[in-house]
Parts: structure tokens; C-alpha cells; sequence
């Protein structure tokens, strides 16, 4: 019954704990204890099994006493560790934050809490969400479960920054957990790691609470096993929150009822400039496979345009550091985190610059560091036109290229990735070739546009592929409407064999 | 354009992150890798692009002039917001000494 419990997704365990089936008690035990049991993937900072039976018990009240259950009731979550949670140490897998222990909860944390979700424990990532194959991390790698075919033992990434969560989803330490993506962070990783993410519009998911990385950017959203979790997960953590500026006053649809898998009359586009020079053969079949499978579900498949693709990663890699450069001048070692006070060599005490300067080399990692560095740089007098003005007019240009490709079609076609999953500590050379895993992500989260990955195959060497969809702003529906007629036809039902 | 290590240096001391020598010929190349990369945005022409402030069109809002209008962003909570620092003292942060 226990390991049976844990293969269940968000709705199966929503339902079964409604119907009585089981109790909110027993799923949150068996999930602590794949939790407990899975130290060899690193997938959580710190794990809250008393939280999730705490939540559990809750739920299990409320259901004896007649209550109406949240759409969440009863299921245990992960949670990124770049959300504010109330007592439970929050860091973004950063030195820095060590050891802070917010005073209040993030607005979509709250929001999933009062759903009736509970907490497994805070997920390892990437650095303050900086990288894409979670080898940033300050405590840490996160191992993928997924290895390659014919007994191969290497360590695989499990994508980045949210690898703890795609990691943990795949591995069934949890149904469903949070992710946030600036450039690529839930739909990568969940195309690693074989499983589906739903970046949607910014601002549907509120930002307070959650540890900034790149703010015009930065969006939440839910990574589980299947389109419709993933759906019903959104509902929970999206809304209007009059505590971030950028919150979109708007209502949240039913998206999960709504589902509906036949795109007869809707047009696909494929966009000519994501076929690139040297691009992996497998990579390129599972996308023709794509417009096989929605061109069975009803939908016209159209070529598009946009022109300016090349550009998006570039621009990205100046607005993205510029952000973080800024945002990240809050950790001082005088609010919270980690102080150094350094001596000279006469034994004198720090002043207040050479603390500052002290705390900061010593909390942050070296992605950290060169995003730090390369945002001062573009943003410095002399060089703030030719960087960083200039990459927000490219960004316009990209933004523009999507509003013209939505005169000819209603949704997007792409890889999500140029490759599958890679071993750890292979691409750590040059932090050019890491970032070139996002090429394909990077221009929907310029333009601010609703993304998903869903899972559609495996490469020769056994590895999950995932496709990507991208939507017009606001249409989280029509996103996942063809998230779920891939998810239909593809019929992924591979998963890693149990080795940790 | 390319940096030399004095630059980073400048650099680093702008965004107040101290780096020994070795650190800093590290970032050299790396720093110019990555900007050498990002250069190629000089060829897309943008004389008549207006560079985007918003991703999604979004009016701001007012709200009403309430003290505290709301319980997790307006005052009163003075424990809390110290409740995180390395040297609170007196219901203050404790920096070290500014002036001599």
C-alpha cells in the first residue's frame, strides 16, 4: 500500500483522500518516508516530515468533521527553496542565507497551504536560481535518478536551478513541488528529468516571498507527472496579490476543469529560427513527433518566424545579471544571512566596507559572483547604453516577434532543451556552453509569455526529451490543452529504476 | 570590449565583494568570454525600438493611505524584521563602527 501511495499524482491523492480511500496521514507518511530514504539525490535542504503529517491531520480533521476540502487537501508538496516559509530555514542553496529563518510565508506558499497542501521539506536548487544544472548549489549537487541505459552509473543532472524539484517529482519523493524559471528553471529540468512544468504569464503567481533573482523576469509555477496536476497546482498558487507590484489583477479560470485535448482549429506554429546548426538529431525527431501527435489531435501546423531568436539568450545574460546585481545588494551582513568581519594585519576590526565586501565573497559561489560582476559591469556609467539599454531593445524586438507569430497561430511548438540530461561536471569548463541550454527557453520568458515542457520521449541512451509549448499571454489554457493532447499521444510512462 | 584585471577589480569593489588576485585573474577571461559573447547585440539595429520597461502591460495601482493596511508589510513588527541579524542590539541592526 505504501509504495503504492507515492506513485499517485496530485488529483489521484486529492481524491482518494476525499473519498476515504486512504487518509492524508498515510500519504504524507509514505512520502516522508521516500524522503528520508533518498539522501543520495540531495533533492531537499532540509526535510519537514512534521509538517507534511501536521497538514495531513488537518486534513483528516476537517474530512471527519464534514468540511469542505481545498483542491490541494491532503497532498504533500515540495517546496524550491527560494520561498519564504514561516520558521523553516529558506536560503536559495546559498552560504549567504544560511541559517535565515523568515518571519512570514510567501504569498503562493500561503496560497497552497490554505489549499490544504502540505510540506515535505525545502528543495535543493541552484544557487539563487543561477544555473541550469543544479552544480551550484552550496550544499550540495543534486543527482538525478535517471541514468543512462545499460547500466550506466554516472551522476546526471537533473536540470537547473529547480533540479531538487524535478529530481524529487521524477523520483517519487513527492507528487508535485514548486519551481520558479527567470530563463528556463522549471522547464528544463523538468524536461531532464521526465516529467511537466507550466511556467505561466508573469504575474500570475505572486513574487513576495520568494528570494529575487532577475524580478521582470522571475515567474512560479508548479512541476508534477502529468498536465492536469499541474493544472489544478496552478490554480492554487496563482491570483492577484496586492503585495507585488506586477501581480496580474486579473481572475484565476478553471483550468484543470477546462482541459480539453482536442485542438481542432487551432494552429501550431514552428518557428523556423529554433532549427539550429548542428543540433542533435534526437532532439529534432522527437520535435517532428510533436507535430505528429498535434497534428492528430485536431491542429494545423503552420510555419513561423521569429527573427530576433538568436539574440535572446545574449540579451538575456545582460537583464538577467543586471537584476540580480541589483536585487542582491541586500545581502549585507547587517538584515539577515552570514557576516564576516574580517582584521587586518594589525588585528585591527573590520569598518563597515570591508564587512560588506567580506560577507559578500564569502556567501556567495562563483556563479554568483561573475552574474554579480557582470551586471555592475553593464550597468556602470560609459557602458549602460551599449549593454543593458540595448539588450532591453532587443528584448522588445524579441516580445515583438511573438505578437506577430500570434496573428498566424495560437501556440508554439520547440524543444525544450538542445540536448537531453548531461553527467555532472561536464559542461563546468565554460559557463558559456551552460548557458546555451536555455536557448530555446530564453525568448518566451523575455516576452513574459506562458511555457510549459511535457514529457514525449526517451533518446537512445534512455533518457527523458521533453517539447515545449508556448502560448499567447493569459492563455494558460490553451497551453495546457496542448501540454495534455502530447501527454495523450505520447504515452510517457517511463521512470528512473530505483538505485539510490 | 574587453576587461583587464584592474577593471574587474574596480568592478568587484563597486559590488563590494572582496577578491584576492587569483580570483581575480580567474574572472578575466571568463568575464570576457561572456561579454565577448553577449557583443553580437551590437548588430541587431534598434534606432527605432524603445527599450521594454514592461514585459506584460500593467497599470500601477494606488491604494488607500492606511497605517499598516497590511499585517505582513506595514509596521509593528520590529522583532521580526530583527529577529534575522547578526547583531541586533537595542531593537537596532549593530554595524561597525562608521565614524572614528
Amino acid at each position: 500500500m505504501m509504495s503504492e501511495l507515492t506513485d499517485l499524482g496530485v488529483k489521484a491523492i486529492r481524491d482518494g483522500v476525499a473519498s476515504g480511500d486512504f487518509s492524508a496521514r498515510e500519504v504524507a507518511e509514505a512520502f516522508n518516508a521516500n524522503v528520508a530514504a533518498a539522501g543520495a539525490l540531495n533533492a531537499f535542504i532540509v526535510a519537514t516530515p512534521e509538517k507534511a503529517l501536521a497538514a495531513a491531520d488537518a486534513v483528516d480533521e476537517a474530512r471527519s468533521a464534514g468540511k469542505q476540502l481545498g483542491p490541494m487537501a491532503g497532498v504533500p508538496i515540495g517546496m524550491k527553496d527560494l520561498f519564504c516559509t514561516d520558521g523553516v530555514q529558506t536560503t536559495a542553496a546559498s552560504h549567504i542565507l544560511e541559517g535565515f529563518v523568515p518571519r512570514y510565508e510567501s504569498t503562493v506558499s500561503a496560497n497552497l497551504w490554505k489549499a490544504g497542501a502540505g510540506m515535505l521539506g525545502k528543495l535543493n536548487l541552484d544557487q539563487f536560481a543561477m544555473g541550469s544544472s543544479n552544480e551550484t548549489s552550496y550544499f550540495g549537487n543534486v543527482v538525478s535518478p535517471w541514468r543512462t541505459a545499460g547500466g550506466g552509473n554516472a551522476a546526471m543532472s537533473p536540470g537547473g536551478s529547480s533540479g531538487g524539484s524535478s529530481a524529487a517529482v521524477s523520483a517519487r519523493l513527492c507528487p508535485a513541488a514548486t519551481g520558479t524559471d527567470t530563463g528556463g528553471s522549471i522547464r528544463q529540468p523538468a524536461a531532464f528529468a521526465g516529467i511537466t512544468g507550466v511556467k505561466p504569464t508573469y504575474g500570475r503567481c505572486s513574487r513576495w516571498g520568494v528570494v529575487a533573482f532577475a524580478s521582470s523576469l522571475d515567474q512560479a509555477g508548479p512541476m508534477a507527472r502529468n498536465v492536469e496536476d499541474c493544472a489544478i497546482m496552478l490554480e492554487a498558487m496563482a491570483g492577484f496579490d496586492p503585495k507585488d507590484a506586477t501581480s496580474l489583477d486579473m481572475p484565476v479560470p478553471n483550468w484543470a476543469e477546462m482541459l480539453d485535448a482536442d485542438l481542432t482549429g487551432k494552429r501550431v506554429g514552428i518557428p523556423r529560427e529554433y532549427r539550429m546548426d548542428g543540433m542533435d538529431a534526437e532532439i529534432l525527431d522527437n520535435w517532428e513527433r510533436g507535430k505528429t501527435m498535434l497534428r492528430d489531435a485536431g491542429a494545423e501546423i503552420v510555419d513561423i518566424s521569429l527573427p530576433h531568436t538568436k539574440y535572446a539568450l545574449p540579451a538575456y545574460y545582460i537583464i538577467a545579471p543586471a537584476e540580480a546585481s541589483s536585487n542582491l545588494a541586500r545581502y549585507d551582513g547587517v538584515r539577515f544571512g552570514l557576516r564576516e568581519m574580517p582584521s587586518d594585519k594589525d588585528g585591527e576590526r573590520a569598518g563597515l566596507q570591508d564587512m560588506y565586501a567580506a560577507t559578500r565573497s564569502e556567501g556567495f559561489g562563483d556563479e554568483v559572483k561573475r552574474r554579480i560582476l557582470i551586471g555592475t559591469y553593464v550597468l556602470s556609467a560609459g557602458f549602460y547604453d551599449a549593454y543593458y539599454n540595448q539588450a532591453q531593445k532587443v528584448r522588445a524586438l524579441v516580445a515583438q516577434d511573438f505578437e506577430k507569430a500570434w496573428g498566424s497561430c495560437d501556440v508554439i511548438l520547440a524543444p525544450t532543451t538542445p540536448t537531453a540530461s548531461f553527467p555532472l561536471g561536464s559542461l563546468d569548463d565554460d559557463p558559456l556552453t551552460m548557458y546555451l541550454n536555455d536557448v530555446f527557453a530564453v525568448p518566451a520568458s523575455l516576452a513574459g509569455l506562458p511555457a510549459m515542457s511535457v514529457p514525449a520521449g526517451m533518446n537512445s541512451q534512455g533518457l527523458p526529451l521533453g517539447l515545449q509549448l508556448v502560448a499567447k499571454p493569459f492563455d494558460e489554457q490553451g497551453l495546457m490543452n496542448a501540454g495534455l493532447a502530447i501527454e495523450q499521444r505520447a504515452g510517457f510512462t517511463a521512470r528512473p529504476d530505483r538505485w539510490w | 570590449m574587453s576587461v583587464d584585471k584592474p577593471t574587474v577589480a574596480k568592478i568587484a569593489s563597486l559590488a563590494r565583494i572582496s577578491m584576492d588576485d587569483a580570483e581575480l585573474e580567474r574572472m578575466v577571461p571568463e568575464l570576457n568570454n561572456i561579454l565577448g559573447w553577449v557583443e553580437q547585440l551590437g548588430e541587431v539595429d534598434t534606432s527605432d525600438v524603445e527599450p521594454m520597461t514592461a514585459v506584460i502591460p500593467n497599470t500601477l495601482r494606488l491604494r488607500e493611505d492606511e497605517v499598516n493596511a497590511d499585517g505582513l508589510t506595514g509596521g509593528d513588527r520590529r522583532e521580526d524584521v530583527l529577529a534575522n541579524a547578526p547583531a541586533a542590539e537595542h531593537g537596532f541592526f549593530g554595524v561597525p563602527k562608521v565614524i572614528e
